[in-house]
């Protein structure tokens, strides 16, 4: 009971020297943080702990990628290799290339063609990546029938793929997009199959965040129909900026993806917001000939399907950059050109969950949680000290560093500090005095058996370690199931409670042990204070 | 010096001739429990149910309650629960699921954010979509049971089946209980609800822990004893700890209810009783059990 060996004070003084030592970052103003960040050598710990965004307010978004979309998206541009390589191999058919659900099908009665073609389409379906040695099954199935119905059918696999791809297009798109509207740390990630979750810290607007993050952003320039265009060819869009819906020539001049730039600006003449925007050598040839052949003639600024403007080409644009129009308001230019700037979205995306928590509620949070600690610290510090005395003054102590701890671990984990989190320290504080009461009640029961001081200590801690163990690690498994289980602010409370708990087995059993041994060293007491 | 406690050393308390008013007690706790959860259910909140939660504070003057409650009808929301708390300044109004999908949830806060922000903050926006809710449904119920399954994993490497069965039953009975005690008092029911159960159920099985530990001590200890009175012997001995402990929790646990905030009351309040009843049922339905499945069968062999 009185010896311990030397490393063993020792490592328990480091351990809690170095947890102090974590925490004073976080007790710091922030500019005088970054500060020591860049006047500390790097391996000086000035991390302050990581907030939730509950606390430290801010939009966590999760948004889903339109699978549907994707998968649509797949099959029209399948059938439109299927007519390209029919194209290129004067294979004749007969009717015309059907799409049916995932199904591209069409008719090639002759045998001879079928033979030139069907390679060619095969080829489509070697899986890509393949020359890295990534073995995966083959995006597209082939079905010939005897009668020339050739069926091409995308496969689960060729489905998953393409998703898997436009989720990471996805999140390169909104972090563009995000770090456009000038936020600090925003959290960008994958999460599942088929969503990314946004988390944007300390955001004022949301609306803004929500607008920027769920535009596609796909950008057209088409050419508005003629009265007398075949209805095969065109499509009837909403306009923006007037009610009534515009005939607009199917075939896309110029696409969004031939933008190198995009600035907000205004129209020199009139002073309305506009976009100022530049094409990358590609789409200003593309735009400078489609300009060229259609003097006079009004084309249609599509975004997302619907027209913007449609002004009239009043002489052929081959300087490569051009200016959007459409009744903006400064913000609607500003936002349009950052979502110009980033690029389109490969798929519709929707919000599928959205939490938001304003600064001021955060704030509150915080100074609630802070409350809360200090009045049940103050409660169970009291309670401690009026119970067992001396001993209980011990108990305080660890107490004290057990919380500290549990703050240092928070920040060398760099786990994140929720509202439930604050909870779960608060409860640790009522429970992490549970393993002193054990030890202090078992060596009371001891003492009354009629054991002498130091035996009573000694059976005390012994007899009481394997019940603290026991005890402790049921907590710790709620703790670690809440863990795997809960996300964001419950993985917060799972976070703090599990340390609370580590750290109590080393606080309450080896600190107060040895502050009880040197306590007894000096004074060689008769009696138990308890 | 003098110390204070709430138990007096020494107590020969007989608590196991009170199972005979705990047995009952509990019964009827739990079948209300059953019978409310069944009648009632429980009260979801958005992460369960869907739906959308905002928290707003009046730019100035109170929150105008009948103005928010209206909103449901102006925009053919359904019903939307509108609650005052803190200041007269501050409500949260809740709007049902919408049909339509995700899409939906995100027009109708549009369409209410437009109206209503020129008069309020928004301190706090939550829009839970029909499929993240029933994802979180799956992975509560999934956390409720993985729990469960744990604790009997644990309790069989740990104890004789007597005992196990004691510390079950008495987990089980904590369940029910705070189950119940959601279903009475309408508590919303989160995902912070689910974190306070499995804490809960962590708790409960703790408290028992600590008394089994000291019976199987006592067990080996007093072969001759019968055993209500040794039951009674190692409760009288734990006593002090179990108040103990409760009390500091239970301290701590009402600085939270008190000073914690709006946003985490449910959770503390529903820990406080979760506390309580872990507290009781170790004393008096865990052990009593013990003297029905003769337990001393098992210490002779063990």
């Amino acid at each position: 009971m009185l010896r311990f060996a030397r490393w063993k004070v020792a490592s328990v003084l480091a351990m809690s020297l170095v947890s102090i030592f974590l925490i004073v970052p976080s007790l710091l103003p922030a500019d005088l943080r970054s500060a020591m960040q860049k006047a500390l050598p790097k391996w000086v710990p000035t991390q302050a702990i990581v907030l939730g965004l509950d606390l430290q307010g801010g939009a966590h978004l999760l948004l889903e990628v339109d699978s549907s979309d994707v998968l649509r998206s797949q099959v029209n541009n399948l059938r439109d290799d299927v007519r390209r390589i029919l194209r290129e191999e004067n294979a004749r058919l007969s009717g015309g290339i059907g799409i049916q659900g995932r199904t591209v099908q069409f008719r090639v009665p002759e045998q001879a063609d079928r033979n030139r073609a069907l390679p060619k389409l095969r080829a489509l379906s070697n899986p890509t990546g393949s020359a890295l040695g990534v073995v995966s099954a083959p995006p597209y199935e082939i079905n010939e029938q005897p009668d020339g119905l050739v069926q091409i059918v995308v496969t689960d696999a060729g489905v998953n793929e393409r998703v898997r791809r436009a989720v990471d297009q996805t999140i390169e798109v909104l972090r563009r997009r995000v770090d456009a509207l000038g936020t600090t740390e925003p959290n960008i990630q994958r999460q599942g199959a088929d969503r990314v979750l946004v988390q944007v810290p300390g955001l004022q607007d949301t609306n803004r965040l929500k607008e920027i993050l769920g535009t596609t952003a796909k950008l057209e320039f088409r050419m508005v129909a003629d009265p007398g265009a075949s209805p095969a060819d065109v499509d009837q869009l909403d306009q923006t900026d007037q009610p009534g819906k515009i005939g607009v020539e199917k075939r896309v001049m110029v696409e969004g993806e031939d933008l190198t730039d995009a600035q907000p600006s205004f129209d020199q003449r009139t002073g309305e917001p506009v976009v100022n925007f530049r094409f990358n050598i590609r789409g200003g040839q593309r735009f400078g000939e489609a300009t060229s052949a259609n003097v006079g003639r009004p084309f249609a600024i599509v975004l997302d399907n619907k027209v913007i403007s449609a002004p009239r080409i009043l002489s052929p644009i081959t300087g490569g950059s051009g200016q959007i129009s459409g009744r903006f308001t400064v913000e609607q230019a500003n936002n349009l050109s950052i979502l110009l700037r980033a690029g389109a979205l490969p798929a519709k995306l929707s919000i599928v969950e959205e939490r938001t928590v304003g600064p001021g509620l955060g704030q509150d949070s915080i100074e609630a949680g802070k409350r809360a600690a200090y009045v049940a610290g103050i409660l169970v510090f009291c309670y401690m000290l009026i119970t067992y005395g001396v001993f209980g003054i011990f108990a305080d102590l660890a107490l004290a560093i057990h919380i500290v701890m549990i703050f240092a671990g928070l920040v060398l984990l760099q786990a994140t500090l929720t509202l439930p989190g604050i909870a779960g320290i608060v409860l640790t504080i009522g429970m992490a005095v549970d393993s002193n009461v054990l030890i202090y009640e078992r060596i009371r029961e001891e003492a009354r058996a009629g054991r002498s001081v130091v035996t009573a200590l000694d059976a005390g801690f012994n007899r009481a370690f394997a019940t603290i163990i026991d005890s402790q690690s049921t907590m710790f498994v709620a703790a670690v199931i809440l863990y795997f289980l809960g996300s964001g602010p419950v993985r917060g409370f799972a976070v703090s409670l599990g340390l609370g708990i580590l750290t109590t087995v080393v606080t309450a059993v080896t600190m107060t042990r040895m502050m009880i041994a040197l306590w007894y060293r000096f004074g060689r007491p008769q009696k138990l204070p308890i | 010096m003098r110390t204070f406690r709430l138990a007096p050393d020494n107590m020969t308390f007989g608590f196991m001739r009170l199972r005979r008013v705990s047995y009952p007690f509990s019964a009827l706790m739990s079948i209300i429990s059953v019978l409310m959860f069944l009648a009632w259910g429980l009260n979801f909140g958005i992460d369960f149910a869907g739906g959308t939660l905002l928290e707003v504070r009046a730019k100035s003057g109170t929150a105008d309650l009948t103005q928010l409650r209206g909103l449901g009808d102006r925009f053919a929301l359904g019903e939307v629960e509108v609650q005052a708390f803190g200041g007269n300044a501050d409500a949260t109004v809740r709007i049902r699921l919408q049909p339509g999908g995700d899409a939906a949830q995100q027009a109708a806060v549009e369409r209410v954010r437009e109206a209503i922000t020129s008069d309020y903050e928004f301190r706090r926006i939550e829009v839970v979509g029909p499929r993240v809710s029933g994802e979180l449904v799956q992975s509560g119920t999934l956390g409720v049971v993985l729990s469960i399954v744990s604790v009997l994993i644990y309790l069989w490497f740990r104890y004789e089946w007597q005992l196990a069965v004691a510390a079950v039953i008495a987990t089980m009975h904590d369940l029910l209980l705070t189950v119940g005690f959601f279903a009475v008092t309408r508590l919303e029911f989160n995902i912070t609800s689910i974190a306070a159960i499995l804490t809960i159920v962590g708790l409960s099985l703790n408290e028992t822990v600590v008394v089994l530990d000291r019976i199987r001590e006592m067990m080996k200890k007093y072969k001759k004893l019968p055993i209500p009175q040794m039951i009674d012997l190692s409760i009288n001995a734990v006593l002090s700890r179990t108040i103990m402990t409760s009390t500091t929790t239970l301290l701590a646990l009402i600085a939270l209810v008190l000073f914690g905030g709006h946003v985490i009351q449910s959770f503390s309040l529903a820990m406080m009783f979760g506390v309580i009843v872990a507290t009781y049922s170790s004393i008096f339905i865990c052990s009593p059990i013990l003297i029905y499945l003769g337990v001393r069968d098992a210490a002779d062999k063990g």
